[in-house]
């Protein structure tokens, strides 16, 4: 780092130049610095025409590509932690997977609760906040509450006697979940008695709602895009499967009869969804797809044989399988290698691979003015990648929080 | 009047470039002494600008204590949009240098009172001291800055509406629509460059052959701006051969049969000591 004379007359936050690099700018990669100053990314025209003011720092970025920090809006655990099963630990594995995922690139996420009774709900939400990404871990966007109002039959792993009917209209979301004050994503079957009129409720209170864990067709599907829902969990998973007379859900990505853009979310492991799928989702609708891990608690373990919780799970070939079988037992992809995967799957551009990780999450939750790209006064959450973009650093608010060579900047957790 | 013949452009951009270095490493600027520059904009300075930049980040050249004046702003313009004077300074040079902001001048073509930014702008040139080198280049029809064919040659910086031809040229720049591009510009004057104690002009390609031809083998004219820099005590032509197509023969020869004192002037830093030393006796 190359300390150059204090800048202090303009402001008493430093400025930092992120030198000899190539950064996503305006959905293209262009060779140019990226400034930061307290936080935010800094428009260095403006620095210096107006205020005068200049770096007082400088960074050798050695020609890294600098693209903005990872999003992840599904994620229910990892590093040996469950966010919905234990509610004592449910703090602590928070911060854990907070840390652990900085060197997957993810500078934000929705931790994911699944199908859960009312009282663990009552238990866990409060212990979840929206909390800004710092040293300590990537940033809280807010809850992610995956049923319980979903269908019995798709329910796929969730407990199928926690599932709920949605019978008491949208008075149950307040029952059941009893606090909606940090939650970002609500997954719910659109097909339920009283869908309609939650979706509504839900989008009123500035939640996004996605449609997921269903046997919708594409008609229902379309109703509750058009009531305010924009998004679509693990598509292709836990729906019915596409068929030429009806789509069902998965014909949103085509339907020409809703009023706004709905994203997608897949699961980019090689596993969960085929390569040929993820191709077909790519190129029906680019401009939608959001790359989530959907990843459990054995995220993030080395291979081998881990009990968690109740369950005996053996990790290996980049998959959980329950412990001795071929089940699948759930994802424990991480967001830079299922931006990988995409790129490597469908050959879209790195800015395509890099969007469906950064600017589509954050299009789908409205949070653009501050994540999602490198665009001046934004949130300066970004990434060190090479050509193949695998992550080299991690910085949230300017601050380098993990390194591929030193490991996490924060030693004392 | 030196003229500075070179074979291409890449080679005349180097040559000015290198002149520039040794002029400001013979000046030795400090806090106490500024060099002061005048800078053209357009695409003839790019490649000289490209290699005062590899100067810079080869450590051999810094402008920290180097001041700056542009020539030139269209007026009405904002400052961010991609054709601005400003903009095209920011990415092909101030950017990529330790130029320190406040030390930079371009004339503000938003200003609310023109006139005064223009009188101000003078100001500041002389609370400066004066530009040690004026750097230029011209139009085809032989403007320098916004002095269009009919400007005064003695003539500060001021408001200057655009010749029609001008303007045509200029469209490419703004979705080849007449109508976006600006017809009014401020400008310094052919009187404030000739103040300068040294002018470089740099005039590459054919299309500008005739106006060097104008500029140098004939009489000085106001239709023809740039000639006026015949009467300048200091002024260097930096041009590439295509400059030269109308240029007399016996004018060609006599400029190239100096060249190996014209090189001299631009020898590598690595000698530039023993220069000060020999001027220091």
């Amino acid at each position: 780092m190359l300390k150059m004379p204090s800048n202090g007359l303009v402001s008493h936050h430093p400025i930092i130049q992120f030198r000899n690099c190539r950064i996503l700018h305006q959905r293209r990669i262009i060779r140019d610095d990226l400034w930061v100053r307290n936080g935010e990314i800094l428009n260095p025209r403006k620095l210096f025409w107006e205020e005068k003011g200049y770096a007082d720092h400088q960074i050798d970025c050695q020609n890294a590509i600098i693209v903005p920090g990872y999003i992840d809006v599904q994620i229910n655990g990892g590093f040996g932690y469950d966010f919905s099963s234990e509610p004592e630990l449910v703090s602590e594995g928070i911060q854990k997977v907070a840390q652990g995922i900085l060197s997957h690139g993810v500078t934000s996420f929705c931790p994911t609760l699944i199908t859960s009774s009312p009282d663990t709900y009552r238990k866990i939400i409060p212990q979840i906040h929206k909390t800004e990404g710092s040293n300590k871990g990537a940033g809280v966007l807010g809850l992610h509450l995956e049923g319980p109002f979903i269908s019995v039959e798709k329910r796929g792993a969730h407990p199928q006697h926690l599932v709920h009917p949605l019978s008491g209209g949208t008075q149950d979301l307040f029952d059941v979940y009893s606090n909606l004050d940090d939650v970002a994503i609500v997954t719910l079957a659109p097909e339920l008695i009283n869908a309609k009129a939650a979706v509504q409720e839900l989008v009123k209170r500035g939640i996004t709602v996605s449609v997921g864990h269903s046997t919708a067709n594409l008609c229902i599907a379309e109703e509750s895009v058009n009531a305010g829902a924009s998004f679509i969990t693990h598509l292709f998973n836990a729906m019915l499967p596409f068929h030429h007379r009806d789509p069902g859900i998965v014909g949103l990505l085509a339907s020409n009869a809703i009023n706004r853009c709905v994203y997608y979310g897949v699961i980019a492991d090689g596993i969960h969804t085929h390569p040929a799928a993820l191709r077909i989702a790519f190129q029906t609708h680019p401009d939608g797809v959001v790359l989530v891990t959907d990843a459990l608690s054995a995220l993030g373990l080395p291979p081998g044989r881990h009990q968690l919780g109740t369950q005996q799970l053996d990790v290996r070939d980049n998959a959980a399988y329950v412990a001795g079988t071929n089940t699948l037992s759930g994802s424990i992809a991480t967001m830079s290698s299922c931006v990988k995967f995409l790129q490597g799957a469908t050959r879209c551009t790195t800015v395509e691979a890099v969007e469906a990780a950064t600017l589509h999450p954050a299009q789908l939750l409205g949070i653009t003015e501050r994540k999602g790209t490198l665009d001046y006064g934004t949130d300066a959450d970004f990434l060190f990648v090479d050509e193949d973009l695998n992550v080299k650093r991690t910085y949230i608010a300017g601050e380098m929080v993990w390194d591929s060579k030193t490991g996490f900047r924060n030693k004392s957790s | 009047m030196r003229l500075v013949i070179l074979d291409d452009y890449s080679k005349a951009s180097e040559w000015a470039a290198k002149y520039v270095r040794n002029r400001i490493l013979e000046f030795s600027p400090t806090k106490d002494k500024y060099f002061v520059l005048g800078l053209p904009t357009g695409s003839t300075p790019i490649g000289m600008y490209k290699k005062l930049i590899e100067f810079h980040k080869a450590g051999v050249l810094s402008f920290k204590y180097v001041k700056t004046f542009n020539m030139d702003e269209y007026v009405g313009l904002e400052r961010d949009h991609p054709e601005s004077y400003h903009s095209f300074m920011w990415e092909k040079f101030f950017k990529h240098i330790d130029i320190v902001p406040e030390n930079v001048h371009i004339p503000d073509g938003n200003a609310e009172d023109l006139d005064e930014e223009c009188r101000k702008y003078e100001q500041e040139i002389k609370k400066a001291g004066g530009i040690e080198l004026f750097i230029g280049g011209i139009g085809p029809d032989g403007h320098i800055a916004f002095n269009e064919p009919g400007s005064s040659l003695v003539s500060r910086t001021r408001v200057k509406t655009l010749a029609h031809d001008t303007i045509i040229a200029n469209a490419r720049f703004f979705d080849n629509d007449i109508s976006k591009v600006p017809t009014m510009a401020l400008t310094v004057g052919v009187g404030t460059v000739m103040e300068a104690n040294e002018v470089m002009i740099i005039i590459t390609g054919a299309h500008k052959s005739y106006a060097l031809y104008k500029a140098i083998e004939e009489g000085v004219s106001h239709m023809w701006t740039v000639s006026a820099f015949q009467q300048h005590p200091r002024t260097i032509f930096v041009v590439d051969e295509d400059a030269t197509l109308e240029l007399r023969v016996k004018t060609v020869k006599y400029f190239k049969s100096l060249m190996y004192v014209h090189d001299k002037l631009v020898e590598d830093s690595k000698e530039l000591p023993e220069v000060k030393r020999q001027k220091k006796k």
